[in-house]
């Protein structure tokens, strides 16, 4: 599933629909919420710094684990330090600075890949406790 | 778009009642802020509840409006109490890393209300 994220109320749409998606699934509660808020942030960046963008959900597997995986893509600015953007109270937006570094808190697996000028790629993955 | 869209503010006993039901967006969320702060002038209220137990995500943006509100009520002398946060919220906020400077949280409307009674009569 892809979603476009170009404005304010793209992130609502988008968090839904990675909560729906995880409650397909099967994860708990509290890993829908995790994950909700997770892309919540990715997304809220892609309107913020990156202009316009997409974020895709997509249900993987491997080998018995089941889990869902997100993209937060955008052809925004692209980030300078990434290592300074991942740090909590570090904001270029006017947050409260945590957003990145906290999404990477609530998923299982979390990369970023970015280049001034050209974008930035967000992958983030949370997996199903058996 | 969608400004037709408003949180309403009720009056119980001296305090103020708001309970979040929809997405905040920019604009609402800011919309929300100066009726909450010229509610508080007309009605000398001496709290503020808001209630968030409709909201099933709380993101650092919505964080920063609540902490910026009991900052706002604070200034003009109102004591502000979040109530309803569900346990998968409590949660994910401490993984998260958020941290609700200032902010009093109670279980529910009542504890709330209990919580603004108990600072009157101090």
């Amino acid at each position: 599933m892809e979603i476009k994220v170009a404005c304010e109320y793209d992130i609502v749409i988008a968090r839904s629909a990675a909560k729906t998606e995880a409650k397909k699934l099967g994860f708990t509660i509290v890993d829908q919420t995790r994950i909700a808020t997770a892309i919540s942030e990715l997304a809220r960046n892609i309107v913020v710094h990156g202009s316009d963008g997409i974020v895709r959900i997509e249900a993987i597997e491997k080998g018995d684990c089941k889990g869902l995986e997100i993209w937060a893509i955008d052809r925004g600015p692209g980030i300078e330090n990434i290592e300074l953007a991942l740090k909590d109270g570090w904001t270029s937006g006017g947050g409260l600075g945590i957003g990145l570094g906290g999404a990477k808190r609530l998923m299982d697996e979390f990369e970023i890949q970015s280049e001034v000028g050209k974008g930035t790629k967000v992958r983030v993955v949370k997996w199903m406790r058996n | 778009m969608k400004s037709e869209e408003k949180i309403p503010i009720l009056r119980i006993e001296d305090a103020l009642l708001a309970s979040i039901q929809i997405p905040l967006h920019d604009k609402l969320a800011l919309e929300f802020q100066h009726d909450l702060m010229v509610s508080i002038e007309k009605t000398r209220a001496k709290g503020l509840i808001i209630d968030i137990s409709a909201i099933d995500v709380v993101d650092s943006f919505i964080t920063r409006i609540l902490v910026e509100i009991a900052g706002m009520a604070s200034l003009m002398g109102v004591k502000t109490v979040i109530v309803g946060l569900r346990p998968e919220i409590s949660i994910t906020l401490v993984e998260f890393g958020v941290q609700f400077d200032g902010i009093e949280t109670a279980l529910n409307l009542e504890k709330g209300l209990e919580k603004l009674r108990v600072w009157k009569s101090k």
